[in-house]
């Protein structure tokens, strides 16, 4: 008899475990495998990159300024101080997914907690959801800029303004998620057999919520590096000579005519990997959906 | 006579939801040992009985006995030291196992909260003891929930329930979501291991049917209130209260002979809220039998056939009303 | 008693069937490959008839019941035929099916709140799906929905035509489902689990209405339901289904007398009955599950649950057969039907 699935504990190895099932369905999904290999080419190169580029980054070369791209020695062509587009390129990429990390780490760090808390206790929910509400009222640009008056323009501070203003989104989704597993019955469960809140949200609640934050983190990411972008565009993040994909678009905003090249390859790049990220994101949320099962 | 404490005494017991009045004055006692199913429709309060039994909802006023203990004003931790007396499953098979666990992990975390220190290995070699005892395999430990189907998902929570040894199981719909043939199954088993381990049940269901098997009483709730309690073979045979008789009358029978010689007692289907019941007889306005006193007057519990009966039709003489009776003359629909 | 004599009279009057299924087959591509969900099912409904169709979860009954009007998703692969009153409804266009579906062929789901639109009175709900068929006014579509309400028993039906579903309780929600689904007075209406989700005090009305259409419009219904009980009561001819094949049909009385295959008698004797059983005996089991199928093979895939299976029922799949004396249209696909008729219901009037 060809029996495709017996729905008994006799069938198929023992415990095939989500994560497994989520690992085939992402990788028969060709977006998901064409983003991914570009999301881990651009994590390779960035890491790297203070080795494997071919220049260095603040090394000028007046006579040979506005170099396009193809010149022999420079792949993707010089800027207007000379300065190697490709190893700028590589380098900045390496900031920028720097900043987006930091500032994702600092959202969950800070987000999930209170968004646990917000959609476990009562008590506490009117008071987070009202600190939610008074982030998202805050403008995010002005934010960025008190910090930076603050504190003085730099990577970390431009990563912690952008991880703030992602803050609410984090908290509502986990909040969101909490208050769903809550109401299940394998939480109720746990209650009755005598498990604390603290058991019950480490045990029960934040595992079966990871699913939401890994989703929600894969969208906040290409978000953050945007930000980063505008951040430096404005002069409020990475400062100058230092390389960042903002800080380059800026630069060469003025030489956009003589030296297109120098705008728009790191604006691809920039565009290529929040495109790779939201990709990627999307196709990590249907392939966790548990409704993706059927059919 | 040995005075063993019941396992479960519920006095007046009420649950308000705000303006909703869920539970509203349930007096139920449940001797050790014994089965009682508490029968209801959906918004008759009965899962929210079995809610404040195991403390997921506190009382709003009223007292939950357990095992001869008032656990109704116990704060959560002094409630720990009795929740082994007390476990829980529940009707959807899916929703009540945390899918990221493993089933051996399920089944044993009411030890691991149980404060006891036990080894690793014996906390396996008892997680594969209550499987067996439930009819799966120990290689089932090692499955994630989702590759059981749903009867074996229910016999991993009564694994699970059974573990910690409670006096007092709550079965809240614990067949409800299931297929007839597996149904059939869950119930034996249950059955089966109330007689040998020999807990109390508190058996929630909607459906009469599946307890005729089990129970030793059953209780009818209707609109947070208890309409008749007694003996089953009584409440089968005799029941009092004009609802229950339209409950068994209302379920269908697996014969089409006999299912179309049957009186059919339709009762009209707009229920009432628990927000603003009815005056007098909750139940009067769906009764076939209703007249002005039902209106005015709240029935008093009469006693009835080794039971109680609320209605002001039954006598402890043994009248009772017959809601066929009424249906004969008043059988026209729309 | 005139619903047993009813059954008798219209089994009899056998006409042209309004709608007749030949070797349907329908498949799924899931992400595990190809399921086999309804295999090579004939089933005809002649006019007036209610026919109820019984099986547990993944029987295949609702897939069978949605492929009629072709409301499966695109992933389902359908073959075989579906033909109403002769016309060909499987391959065909969405615009035959969209005429079909509603007008002809006409659907109650099991859950009446979702089906229904929150924002919408009852009034306009009915009164769209006339103006879209029927093409009738405003006016009178309200007028005529005030009429279908009072028809499935919704008691000052003149007034709840204003109510918005949040208003009704289920049981009314249901009948309301109902009255959008014969507002165009279909040949057909398939009723899936139409009261499941329902109490067992509101199931009775439920199943009284559809009688009561039955009787009054001549309507033809199919009841899809795991429920042998609603069967028992509603039925005139029962289809049992069983891993995607038609395992046993027969006149409702004759198969409750006397189940052939050995997953209908299984299944009625899992199923409790109050007084059918002493108080202490035990329900039967059916050992083991349904089967999820990739190619449906040739042998009987009850085999593995089956007392009395042997080498043949494993080799070949039986063909639906008649069964017991020629007289019957009772069938069954068994190599080893059960012999001695199951005790003849009691009597009693309980």
């Amino acid at each position: 008899m060809t029996v495709l699935s017996v729905p008994m504990a006799e069938a198929g190895p023992a415990g095939i475990s989500r994560r497994t099932r989520v690992l085939r369905r992402l990788r028969r999904n060709p977006l998901a495998v064409v983003s991914f290999v570009v999301l881990a080419l651009a994590a390779v190169v960035a890491l790297l990159s203070p080795w494997i580029a071919p220049h260095d980054v603040q090394q000028t070369d007046f006579a040979h300024t506005f170099s396009p791209p193809g010149t022999p020695g420079h792949l993707l062509g010089t800027d207007d101080l000379g300065r190697d587009v490709l190893s700028r390129i590589m380098l900045g990429a390496r900031a920028s997914l720097l900043v987006a990390l930091l500032a994702v780490a600092t959202s969950l760090i800070i987000g999930v907690p209170l968004g646990l808390a917000a959609g476990y206790f009562r008590s506490w929910d009117a008071v987070i959801s009202r600190f939610t509400d008074l982030l998202l009222a805050f403008p995010f640009l002005i934010m960025a800029v008190g910090l930076a008056a603050i504190r003085g323009a730099s990577l970390t501070n431009a990563a912690v303004a952008i991880g703030i203003a992602q803050i609410p989104g984090v908290i509502r989704v986990v909040r969101s998620d909490t208050l769903r597993l809550k109401a299940l019955d394998f939480v109720a469960a746990a209650v009755v057999d005598g498990a604390s809140d603290l058991w019950v949200l480490a045990k029960h609640v934040l595992p079966n919520a990871t699913s939401v934050i890994l989703v929600q983190a894969t969208v906040a990411i290409p978000a953050a590096i945007l930000g980063e972008a505008v951040l430096s565009f404005l002069g409020l993040g990475i400062q100058p000579p230092a390389p960042s994909l903002g800080t380059m678009l800026a630069s060469a905003q003025q030489f956009a005519a003589r030296a297109p090249w120098a705008a728009v390859l790191p604006g691809v790049v920039i565009m290529g990997l929040a495109l790779a990220f939201n990709v990627f994101g999307d196709a990590l949320r249907d392939a966790l959906d548990p409704k993706g099962d059927r059919r | 006579m040995t005075p063993q404490p019941n396992a479960l005494e519920l006095e007046d017991l009420v649950m308000h939801f705000g303006p909703v009045r869920a539970v509203d004055g349930i007096t139920l006692t449940i001797p050790k040992g014994r089965v009682t199913a508490l029968v209801g429709e959906s918004g008759s309060g009965k899962s929210t009985v079995g809610r404040c039994v195991v403390r997921l909802e506190k009382p709003t006023a009223g007292v939950v006995r357990i095992a001869g203990t008032d656990v109704t004003q116990l704060t959560r931790r002094q409630l720990r030291q009795h929740r082994n007396d007390v476990s829980i499953v529940f009707q959807d098979p899916a929703g009540s196992l945390d899918p990221r666990m493993l089933v051996g992990e399920i089944v044993a975390e009411p030890l691991r909260l149980s404060g006891k220190r036990i080894t690793r290995r014996d906390r396996e070699a008892r997680v594969a003891e209550e499987l067996g005892r439930v009819g799966l395999r120990a290689e089932v430990a090692r499955r994630y929930p989702h590759e059981l189907s749903g009867g074996q998902r229910q016999r991993v929570s009564i694994a699970r329930a059974l573990i910690s040894e409670p006096k007092l199981l709550i079965a809240d719909e614990p067949t409800s979501a299931l297929d007839v043939s597996v149904q059939a199954s869950v119930l034996n088993l249950l059955a089966d291991l109330q007689r040998d381990i020999g807990f109390a049940c508190l058996f929630i269901t909607h459906d009469l049917s599946a307890v005729e098997y089990l129970a030793d009483d059953i209780a009818v709730m209707y609109l947070g209130q208890l309409v008749e309690q007694g003996p089953r073979e009584r409440i089968f045979t005799r029941p009092a209260h004009p609802y229950t008789q339209a409950l068994l009358a209302a379920a269908p029978v697996a014969d089409p002979v006999r299912q179309r010689q049957r009186q059919p007692v339709l009762l009209g289907d707009d229920l009432p809220s628990a927000l603003d019941p009815p005056s007098g007889c909750r139940f009067r306005t769906r009764c076939p039998l209703a007249f002005d006193r039902c209106a005015a007057e709240v029935p008093a519990q009469v006693a009835f056939g080794g039971g109680l009966a609320a209605c002001h039709l039954v006598q402890p003489d043994g009248t009772r009303p017959d809601v066929r009776a009424a249906a004969d003359s008043s059988e026209v629909l729309s | 008693m005139t619903t047993v004599e009813r059954a008798a009279a219209s089994s009899a009057a056998v006409g042209t069937p309004v709608l007749d299924v030949r070797d349907l087959s329908v498949s799924f591509t899931t992400e595990g490959g190809t399921v086999s969900a309804v295999d090579r099912v004939n089933l005809d409904l002649a006019s007036g008839e209610i026919v109820g169709m019984v099986g547990e979860s993944g029987c295949g009954k609702s897939v069978t019941a949605m492929s009629i009007a072709g409301l499966l998703p695109d992933s389902a692969r359908v073959s075989g035929s579906v033909r109403l009153e002769g016309t060909e409804l499987v391959g065909a266009r969405e615009s035959v099916l969209r005429r079909v579906r509603g007008k002809e062929i006409a659907y109650i789901f099991q859950e009446p709140m979702t089906s229904l639109n929150p924002v919408l009175t009852v009034g306009r709900q009915i009164g769209e799906v006339l103006q879209v068929h029927e093409r009738m006014s405003k006016r009178a579509a309200r007028a005529r929905a005030v009429e279908l309400l009072s028809l499935v028993g919704i008691p000052s039906a003149a007034k709840r035509v204003d109510n918005y579903p949040h208003q009704l309780s289920g049981g009314m929600r249901q009948r309301v489902m109902i009255a959008m689904a014969v507002a165009c007075g279909p040949k057909v209406l398939v009723a899936d689990e139409p009261t499941t989700a329902l109490d067992v005090t509101v199931q009775a009305g439920i199943l009284q209405v559809l009688r009561d259409l039955r009787d009054r419009l001549g309507t033809t219904i199919l009841v899809i339901t795991h429920d042998l009980g609603v069967i028992a009561d509603i039925a005139d001819r029962v289809v049992v289904m069983y891993a995607g094949r038609v395992v046993e049909q027969a006149p409702v009385t004759d198969l409750f007398a006397h189940p052939y295959h050995r997953y209908t008698a299984g299944l009625l004797a899992a199923s409790p009955t109050p007084g059918k059983h002493a108080g202490t005996e035990r329900l039967q089991e059916i050992p083991g599950l349904v089967p999820v199928l990739s190619i449906q093979p040739d042998a009987c895939t009850f085999a593995d649950r089956c007392p009395a299976a042997d080498a043949r029922c494993r080799e070949a799949a039986p063909p639906l057969e008649a069964v017991g004396t020629a007289v019957t249209d009772h069938l069954a696909a068994c190599w080893h039907p059960c012999p001695a008729p199951r005790t003849q219901p009691q009597e009693t009037t309980a």
